[in-house]
């Protein structure tokens, strides 16, 4: 395999599991964890990979509240929605920021200790910026799948455990 | 002369009774008494068949899809199975007269030999290999001759050997590769010069290619698809291996109308049709379950390189297998024949692999160790065994 195809073999893994080891994904591609620990090294140098973080099941009340924010946005001269996309990215209550197409134009995801501290984010916060036009919250309430990992397990059914 | 009639020895018929139980059962019982047993021994895909799969079978219940199909099975299925074998084995079949619909490659593989074999007919096939070949040919009246293959050869079967073997009642090649349990593949060299054999002798060739998608090597086109081929060559596959559907039964076969016409007759008497809430969900899987196949194709691939570098690292040699979920190491530098390896391996470490000789007497000094299993429990398996190993070693 080049080297190009090994980093996208690379970032595949780790999508799907962040801390797999150097020597597990060497060993999976044939490769050895040496050129492994290189390549990522790479990677994060180039801003591909830009971090590592976990999926946590929080459906207990640990004090976290979070919401989805959809912004209207009236684009700029020259740099359309990206000042203020990223001057919204720069409050550490954002936790992401999309621009999408569709009737509204950023999608937030925003989080908080409670429901007060994220209406208030938004009326003293988000909503009085340059440039946005119009705000609407959806707090989540119940999360059935992140990052591609389903928080249900399907029901577990036993193999036989000799099949020729 | 006594009233009460005399009780027949047995009712069992004579050609039945003499068949020798599957030497997996045995072990299969062994290892069903034990608890947290790590078991490298299942041949069957351990990904819970794709979503969408599955719910186009939800919603052929849901919509009343409950009742017989065609005995072919459904047309539209049949259309989707030569489509897909043209687009991934490279040959044409009509959806009409070319392929039927079975319940599982193990029921093709019976109606087939059924229609084609005369009782006394013989059957040349390579060992080691799936455990119901010889018993479906006997169940027929007609006679296996298997032919061995070895590591040496990374499990190809050699013409040589077949020409060795090969009588004037010789009627069917009976071939699969990628092959369970060695893993073994044929690259086009082989393919032309086993369809050359197979003219030189007039033999019918049926090419079991359930592993066929499950490839890691460069893909060639079916032995069906070689000149002159096609007319002499049955090919079967079915839903099971590449997309994770084994509880499904849907298998198929294609080849010339009129064996498919013969297979028909068979199936009809016997089985009727397949589920049709099965073909369904077939459909699904052909017509959009490629990225899904392609992506456990990958995983096992990973698995596979790790599984065989660790054998290999604790001096279980093991050819490098290009297609299939299954490594093939031999065991001769543990001192253990396979069977008293797997036993010891079982109980001392509770790890299951299936001795080789299962798989037909040229499987002796091998076992098969399935990677269809979490990594996790691959490397948990290979560090018990690399401590079977190491106690052997010291004892």
């Amino acid at each position: 395999m080049d080297n190009e195809s090994l980093k996208r073999e690379v970032v595949a893994l780790l999508r799907r599991n962040a801390r797999m080891s150097d020597q597990e994904i060497a060993d999976r591609l044939g490769s050895t964890a040496g050129t492994i620990a290189g390549l990522i090294q790479e990677l994060e140098r180039d801003g591909v990979l830009m971090g590592y973080t976990a999926i946590v099941n929080d459906q207990s009340d640990n004090g976290e509240v979070r919401a989805i924010i959809e912004v209207e946005v009236r684009p700029e001269r020259d740099t359309g929605f990206d000042i203020v996309a990223e001057r919204l990215a720069k409050f550490p209550e954002v936790q992401s920021v999309y621009l999408v197409s569709g009737r509204y134009d950023l999608r937030l995801e925003v989080a908080g200790h409670s429901l007060q501290e994220i209406a208030s984010f938004v009326s003293g916060k988000l909503a009085p910026q340059d440039g946005v036009k119009s705000t609407a919250t959806y707090f989540l309430l119940k999360k059935y799948k992140e990052a591609g990992v389903q928080f249900s397990k399907d029901e577990k059914h036993e193999r036989l455990k000799i099949v020729p | 002369m006594s009233d009460s009639k005399s009780c027949r020895k047995s009712w069992v018929a004579q050609h039945i009774a003499e068949l020798p139980r599957s030497g997996i059962r045995d072990f299969f019982e062994l290892v069903n008494t034990m608890d947290d047993v790590i078991s490298l021994g299942i041949g069957e895909p351990d990904f819970a068949t794709p979503w969408h799969i599955r719910d186009a079978a939800i919603y052929a219940l849901h919509s009343g899809y409950t009742c017989y199909t065609s005995n072919l099975g459904d047309l539209r299925l049949r259309k989707a199975i030569c489509a897909y074998a043209k687009e991934n084995f490279g040959v044409s079949y009509r959806p009409e007269q070319e392929c039927i619909v079975t319940v599982g490659v193990s029921e093709g593989l019976d109606i087939l030999l059924r229609a084609v074999l005369n009782p006394g007919d013989e059957v040349l096939y390579h060992e080691p290999c799936y455990v119901s070949y010889a018993p479906t040919i006997r169940m027929t009246h007609a006679v296996p001759v298997p032919v061995r293959t070895e590591a040496k050869n990374d499990f190809v079967v050699d013409v040589a050997d077949l020409e060795a073997k090969v009588t004037p009642r010789t009627r069917v090649l009976l071939l699969n590769y990628p092959n369970n349990p060695t893993g073994a593949g044929l690259d086009w060299a082989a393919k032309e010069s086993l369809a050359a054999f197979a003219c030189r002798h007039d033999l019918l060739v049926i090419s079991d290619e359930i592993y066929e998608e499950v490839n890691y090597a460069k893909r060639t086109p079916s032995l069906a698809g070689l000149p002159g081929m096609k007319d002499r060559t049955v090919l079967l596959n079915g839903m099971s291996k590449a997309f994770a559907m084994t509880g499904f039964r849907i298998g198929y076969a294609c080849g010339p109308a009129a064996i498919i016409e013969a297979m028909m007759k068979v199936h009809q008497y016997s089985m009727l049709c397949a589920s049709s809430i099965a073909q369904a969900a077939a459909l699904e899987a052909l017509q959009h379950g490629a990225d899904e196949r392609d992506a456990m194709c990958k995983e096992y691939m990973q698995r596979r390189n790790v599984m065989v570098k660790r054998l290999n690292d604790m001096g279980l040699t093991c050819f490098m297998p290009c297609g299939a979920f299954y490594a093939f190491p031999s065991i001769v530098s543990s001192g253990l024949d396979s069977t008293t390896f797997a036993k010891r391996l079982l109980q001392e470490k509770r790890v299951a692999v299936v001795p080789g000789p299962a798989f037909g007497a040229s499987g002796e000094g091998h076992v098969r160790c399935a990677y269809a299993t979490a990594m996790g429990d691959i490397e948990r398996a290979m560090a018990r065994i690399k401590e079977f190993l190491q106690e052997l070693k010291s004892a």
